[in-house]
C-alpha cells in the first residue's frame, strides 16, 4: 500500500513538472512557429489569413530573401565577423582574466574594476567620438575596425565571467604544472583553458549572439555593402514605410538557424566540460 | 626542461590553426585598410530612403552611361541612424559629396555656418532661373533661407528637393458606406458625427501613428492654424503669446474632444506609423492621418483598398486650416567637396523631368519637378492626384520665420499624448508647456 | 646585490604579468576609455551636434537633478529590474531545478528555453505587438491575448495592456523577463550540475526531505552563480531600451521611459548632446554604486 502511494505521488510530481516545462516551452516555441508561418505567406495574406497553418503555402519567399537580400555575401560576412570576434574575445579575455585571477602586478585591481565598470556605463552618446577616432585610424569601413570594436563590446563581461571561474579553479593543478616547468602561458593554455570550458562555452554563445544580431554599429561603421553583416541586410526589407513581412520573416528564419546551431554545439561543451572537469575534493 | 617559447609547445595542427587565423586577420587588415585616392569622376551620395534605393542605383547606372561619371549610392537606414552618421561624419570631416540633413532648420543653418553646405543660389538662378522655376516653389522653400532670417545665414537656396509630400486625412470609402456615410465630412462637427456612426457599427473611426511625436505635432499644427492663424502661432514661438492663451487651450481641447467622442482607435499613443498604416490598409479603421508616401505602402498591403484623400476637416472659418507639405526629401552638396560642380550637375539631372517621372512611377511619390507631376499623375494612382491638390493650402515648419525650441515642442506633443490617455487636462498641459517655455526663454534659447 | 636582482626579477615578473592584460587593455582604452572621456568632457558643454560647444560647467547636472522625468525613468527601470530579479530568475531557477534531474527531453527543453534570447528584437517586438493588440475588427479581438481571454470566459479581463499607464510597464517587464530567462536558465543549470552528487546522497542518508535538501545543500552551493546571475540581470534590465522602442514606439507618454530612452531622446529628439552625456554619466555612476553594493553583499554572504 505504501509503495503504491509513493509511486503515485512520484508520477503526479513528474507529470506536474512536465506540464510546467511544456507550458513554458510552448510560449518559447510560439515565436518560431509564427515566424516560419509568416515566411510561407504573401504580403497580402500575412495579416488576413488567421488559420494556424496557412491555406496557401508560398515557398518563394526564402529564395527572394536570399537573392534580393544578397544573403550570400552578408551570410559570409556575418560568419567572418562572428568567428573573428568570438575567437578574439576568448583569446584576449582569457589571457586578461587569467592574469587578474592568478598573477600579480601593480594596478591589477584598478584595471579590473575599470573593466567591470565599463559594463555599467552605457555609451549611447559615444558614437560620434568613436567615429572620429576610427576615421583617424583609417579603420572606418574596414572589417578589422568593426571586428576590433565588437571585441571591445564583449570584453568586459567575458573578463568578469572568466575571472570568477578562474578564481574557483583549484591551485593544486596549477602548482603541479608549474613544478613540471610550465611557463605562465603554458599554465594558461594547458591548465586554465581546459578547466574553464563551460565558462568559455557560455562566453562563445553570448558573444556569438551579440555579433550575429548586431546591426547598429554595423550600420554606422560599415558603409560598403560588401562588408555588411546579415542583420544589416535584413534591414533592407524594412523599408522606411513599407515592410515586406513574409520576406523579412523568411530572412529572419534563415538568420536564426546558424546561431541556434552554435548554441546546440556549445551546450554539449557546457555539460561535457562540467562533468569531466570535476576535480575530486 | 628547456623553456620553449609558447608557439612551439603546441601541436602541429593547432599551430596551423593559429597561423591561419593570424594570416586571415592580417589579410583582412590590409584589404580593409587600403584606401585608394578618390578619382575625380566619382561622386558619393548618402541617403536614408530604403524604398528609393533600387531606383537610385538604377538612375546612377543610367547617369554613368550618359556622362561617364560614377555615382556611389550608400544607404543608411533608419533615418535616426542616418542623422547620427551625418553628425559624426561632419565631426570627422568625411561628409560625402551629396547628403541630406534631416534635422530642424536651425541645425541646417548650423551646417551652413560651419561651411559644410554649398550655396546653390547661383546655379538655381542661372539662365533666368531655369532650374529654380522647374521645381515647385514650396519644395524649394525647404532649404531656402530668406534675407534677414533669424539664423544669421546668408539668404539663398542651399538644397535640392527630390520629391514632394504632404500629410492629409484619408478615408476608406467602403467602411464609410457600411456606416451609411455617403460623402466624406467637410467640417469638424460632421467628422464627429461620422465617427459616432462608425462606432455604432463597430468600426474604429480614426487611426494615426501618434506614437511618433512629429505626427501629433503636425495634426495639432493644422488645427492651430485653423483656430488662431499664422501671426498668433509665430508670436507664441517668439515668446510673446502664452500657451495658456484660450486659443491654445482650444487646440489642446480638440484632442480631449476626440478622446471623449470615441474617435481615436485604442492604443493610438503607442502606435508607430508603420502599424497605423497596417491598420488602415487592412481596413480596421475608416479614417487615417498620414503622408503621401502611404500610397505605395497601402498598395503593397492591399491593392484593392478603396480610399480617398482630404485635409483634416476644419473647425470654424476664422482662419484657413493649413496642412503640412513641402519637400519630402532634399539633398545638399558638400561645400568642401572637390567634386562640387559634378555633384550639382548630378542633382540637376536628377530633378529633370525624365528622371523625376521614373522616380515618381517607381516609388509612388510626388515629384518635385512641375512638368513631371502631370505626366506622373497620368500613369500613377489617382489617389496621388488627390494628394497633390492639397499643396495649395500647405505650409511647413521649414518655411516659418521662427521655430519653437525642440524641448518645448517635445513637451507640447507629450502633453497632447497625456490628454489622449486621460492623464492631464488641456489646462494642465498648457501650464506645463508654458512653464517650460518660460524656463527656456530665460536661458536665452 | 641580492635585493637589486630580486627587485629586477619582480619588475620583470610584473611586466610579464601585465602583458597578459595588454591586448585587452589596449583595445579597451581605444574603444571605451577615449569615447568615455569624450563623453565626460561633453557633459560639461552644451552642443547641438554641429557648431560650437559652449562650456556651461555643471549646469547640465544641476538641470538633471531637478528633472522629474529622468528620476521617474530611473524608477521605471528599477521596477523592470525588480520584476526581472524575482519573476525571471525564479522562473529560470525553477526550470533549472526541474531540468536537473535525468528526465527525458532534457536536451529539447534546453534548446527551446534558449529561443527567446536568440530572437532578434525585431521579431520579439512584432510578435508581442500582435499578441497585445487592443483593437477589434468586425467584432473580433485582433490581439491574441484579448482573443484568448474573451473566448475562455474572461471578458472582463480584456484590456489595453500596453495603452494603460497602470499595466504598460508591468507588461513590458514581463515580456523582458520572457526574453531573458533563457540566460539565467543555462547559467543556473550549469551551476546545479557542478554540485557534487555525493552531497545530495549524504543529505538523503541524514534523512533530509526535499525542502531541507534544497535549503541546506542546493542554495549554499549555488550562491556564487546566483549572485553572478543577479548582477547580470540588474545590469541588463537597467539598460533595456530596444524592447521598449519596438513595443510602445517612443513610449506611453512618459510612463514607460527608462534612462536609456531618455538619453536617446535628449540626443536625437531635442539635439542636446551635452545633456545626454550628463545623463549617461549619472546613470553609469548609479549603476556602479549598485554593483558595488551587490559585491559587498556577496562578500558578506560568502562569509556565512
Amino acid at each position: 500500500m505504501k509503495t503504491n502511494k509513493y509511486v503515485l505521488w512520484g508520477m503526479a510530481k513528474s507529470t506536474l513538472i512536465h506540464v510546467f516545462l511544456m507550458g513554458v516551452a510552448l510560449t518559447c516555441l510560439f515565436p518560431i512557429f509564427w515566424m516560419v508561418r509568416c515566411a510561407f505567406m504573401t504580403n497580402e495574406t500575412v495579416f488576413v489569413d488567421k488559420a494556424f497553418i496557412p491555406h496557401h503555402l508560398n515557398f518563394g519567399n526564402f529564395a527572394i530573401a536570399w537573392t534580393k537580400g544578397n544573403f550570400g555575401v552578408y551570410f559570409l560576412n556575418s560568419i567572418i565577423y562572428t568567428v573573428c570576434v568570438v575567437g578574439g574575445i576568448v583569446l584576449v579575455s582569457s589571457l586578461a582574466a587569467f592574469s587578474f585571477s592568478r598573477l600579480k602586478f601593480p594596478g591589477k585591481n584598478i584595471i579590473f574594476y575599470l573593466f567591470v565598470a565599463a559594463m555599467m556605463i552605457p555609451l549611447p552618446g559615444s558614437f560620434v567620438a568613436l567615429f572620429v577616432l576610427m576615421n583617424k585610424l583609417h579603420l572606418i569601413n574596414t572589417r578589422f575596425g568593426y571586428i576590433l570594436c565588437m571585441i571591445n563590446v564583449g570584453l568586459s563581461m567575458s573578463i568578469l565571467l572568466l575571472k570568477t571561474f578562474f578564481d574557483k579553479m583549484p591551485h593544486d593543478l596549477e602548482d603541479a604544472a608549474r613544478i613540471d616547468g610550465c611557463s605562465k602561458i603554458g599554465i594558461w593554455w594547458h591548465v586554465a583553458l581546459p578547466l574553464a570550458r563551460p565558462a568559455i562555452a557560455v562566453i562563445v554563445i553570448f558573444n556569438s549572439l551579440n555579433v550575429w544580431n548586431e546591426y547598429i554599429l554595423a550600420t554606422l561603421l560599415l558603409g560598403d555593402s560588401q562588408l555588411m553583416p546579415l542583420q544589416r541586410g535584413l534591414m533592407v526589407f524594412q523599408g522606411a514605410n513599407s515592410t515586406d513581412y513574409p520576406v523579412l520573416m523568411a530572412g529572419l528564419t534563415m538568420a536564426a538557424i546558424p546561431i541556434i546551431m552554435v548554441y546546440l554545439t556549445m551546450q554539449k561543451h557546457i555539460i561535457k566540460g562540467l562533468s569531466l572537469g570535476e576535480v575530486a575534493g | 626542461m628547456r623553456k620553449l617559447k609558447w608557439p612551439y609547445t603546441l601541436t602541429v595542427s593547432r599551430r596551423c590553426q593559429w597561423i591561419a587565423l593570424c594570416s586571415c586577420l592580417i589579410l583582412v587588415f590590409f584589404v580593409g585598410c587600403s584606401q585608394s585616392p578618390r578619382p575625380s569622376n566619382k561622386i558619393i551620395l548618402w541617403h536614408w530612403m530604403t524604398d528609393c534605393n533600387d531606383t537610385f542605383l538604377k538612375l546612377a547606372q543610367q547617369y554613368k552611361q550618359e556622362t561617364g561619371i560614377e555615382v556611389v549610392v550608400r544607404l543608411f537606414a533608419p533615418s535616426d541612424s542616418y542623422s547620427q552618421m551625418i553628425i559624426a561624419a561632419a565631426q570627422a570631416h568625411v561628409l560625402p559629396d551629396i547628403y541630406g540633413i534631416l534635422n530642424t532648420k536651425a541645425i541646417v543653418a548650423d551646417f551652413i555656418k560651419a561651411g559644410l553646405v554649398a550655396d546653390l543660389t547661383d546655379d538655381m538662378n542661372a539662365n533666368g532661373g531655369a532650374w529654380a522655376n522647374s521645381l515647385f516653389d514650396k519644395a524649394l522653400a525647404d532649404k531656402r533661407f530668406e534675407q534677414g532670417n533669424i539664423y544669421g545665414v546668408k539668404g539663398g537656396i542651399y538644397g535640392v528637393p527630390i520629391d514632394v509630400t504632404n500629410e492629409q486625412m484619408l478615408y476608406n470609402k467602403k467602411l464609410l458606406a457600411k456606416a451609411g456615410i455617403t460623402s466624406p465630412p467637410r467640417t469638424y462637427d460632421e467628422f464627429i458625427k461620422d465617427a459616432q456612426a462608425l462606432n455604432r457599427v463597430g468600426i474604429a473611426p480614426f487611426v494615426s501613428g501618434w506614437g511618433e511625436l512629429w505626427l501629433i505635432d503636425c495634426f495639432a499644427s493644422n488645427y492651430a492654424f485653423n483656430i488662431m492663424g499664422d501671426d498668433k502661432i509665430f508670436s507664441t514661438y517668439y515668446g510673446q503669446t502664452k500657451y495658456t492663451d484660450p486659443d491654445w487651450i482650444k487646440v489642446f481641447s480638440v484632442f480631449a474632444d476626440l478622446r471623449d467622442k470615441g474617435v481615436l482607435i485604442d492604443g493610438i499613443v503607442t502606435k508607430g506609423n508603420k502599424y497605423a498604416e497596417q491598420d488602415f490598409a487592412l481596413e480596421r479603421a475608416a479614417f487615417a492621418f498620414n503622408g503621401s508616401w502611404c500610397v505605395n505602402v497601402y498598395h503593397d498591403m492591399n491593392p484593392n483598398l478603396d480610399y480617398g484623400v482630404m485635409p483634416p476637416p476644419a473647425i470654424g472659418r476664422a482662419y484657413p486650416l493649413k496642412i503640412w507639405g513641402g519637400a519630402g526629401s532634399s539633398f545638399v552638396v558638400n561645400a568642401n567637396s572637390p567634386n562640387k560642380d559634378k555633384a550639382i550637375a548630378f542633382l540637376k539631372w536628377l530633378t529633370e523631368r525624365k528622371q523625376q517621372v521614373i522616380l515618381a512611377r517607381e516609388t509612388n511619390k510626388l515629384p518635385s519637378n512641375k512638368e513631371a507631376l502631370k505626366e506622373a499623375l497620368l500613369a500613377g494612382s489617382p489617389v496621388l492626384g488627390e494628394f497633390s491638390k492639397g499643396m495649395n493650402q500647405s505650409t511647413h515648419p521649414t518655411i516659418w520665420p521662427v521655430n519653437e525650441d525642440p524641448l518645448v515642442t517635445q513637451a507640447f506633443d507629450k502633453g497632447i499624448q497625456a490628454i489622449i490617455i486621460g492623464d492631464k487636462t488641456p489646462q494642465q498641459v498648457a501650464e506645463d508647456v508654458q512653464n517650460l517655455k518660460d524656463r527656456q526663454m530665460a536661458r536665452g534659447n | 646585490m641580492n635585493s637589486k636582482a630580486k627587485a629586477a626579477a619582480i619588475y620583470k615578473d610584473n611586466l610579464q604579468n601585465f602583458f597578459f592584460v595588454l591586448p585587452a587593455f589596449v583595445i579597451f582604452c581605444i574603444f571605451y576609455i577615449y569615447p568615455f572621456l569624450n563623453m565626460i568632457f561633453l557633459s560639461f558643454h552644451e552642443w547641438k551636434g554641429i557648431g560650437l560647444m559652449h562650456f556651461i560647467g555643471l549646469q547640465n547636472y544641476k538641470e538633471l537633478i531637478g528633472d522629474n522625468l529622468w528620476w521617474d525613468s530611473m524608477v521605471h527601470a528599477g521596477y523592470i529590474t525588480l520584476i526581472a530579479l524575482t519573476f525571471q530568475n525564479a522562473l529560470a531557477f525553477a526550470l533549472a531545478l526541474a531540468c536537473d534531474r535525468q528526465i527525458r527531453m532534457k536536451r529539447f527543453y534546453c534548446m527551446v528555453f534558449f529561443i527567446p534570447p536568440v530572437l532578434s528584437e525585431v521579431v520579439v517586438g512584432l510578435i508581442w505587438n500582435w499578441i497585445l493588440n487592443p483593437e477589434m475588427q468586425a467584432g473580433q479581438h485582433i490581439g491574441l491575448l484579448n482573443h484568448l481571454l474573451f473566448s475562455s470566459g474572461l471578458p472582463q479581463m480584456v484590456h489595453n495592456w500596453l495603452g494603460d499607464p497602470k499595466t504598460a510597464l508591468t507588461t513590458i517587464a514581463i515580456v523582458h523577463s520572457w526574453k531573458g530567462f533563457g540566460w539565467g536558465f543555462i547559467m543556473l543549470l550549469a551551476g546545479l550540475q557542478t554540485i557534487d552528487k555525493q552531497l545530495y546522497e549524504a543529505a538523503k542518508i541524514d534523512g533530509a526531505g526535499a525542502w531541507q535538501t534544497f535549503i541546506n545543500v542546493t542554495i549554499p552551493m549555488m550562491l556564487p552563480v546566483i549572485l553572478v546571475v543577479m548582477i547580470l540581470t540588474i545590469l541588463g534590465s537597467m539598460q533595456v531600451f530596444v524592447l521598449i522602442l519596438s513595443m510602445v514606439n517612443e513610449g506611453l507618454v512618459n510612463h514607460t521611459d527608462v534612462p536609456v530612452t531618455r538619453i536617446l531622446s535628449s540626443m536625437t529628439g531635442t539635439d542636446r548632446f551635452g545633456y545626454a552625456c550628463a545623463e549617461a554619466v549619472i546613470f553609469g555612476m548609479i549603476l556602479v554604486c549598485v554593483s558595488f553594493m551587490m559585491k559587498k553583499l556577496s562578500d558578506r554572504v560568502k562569509q556565512i
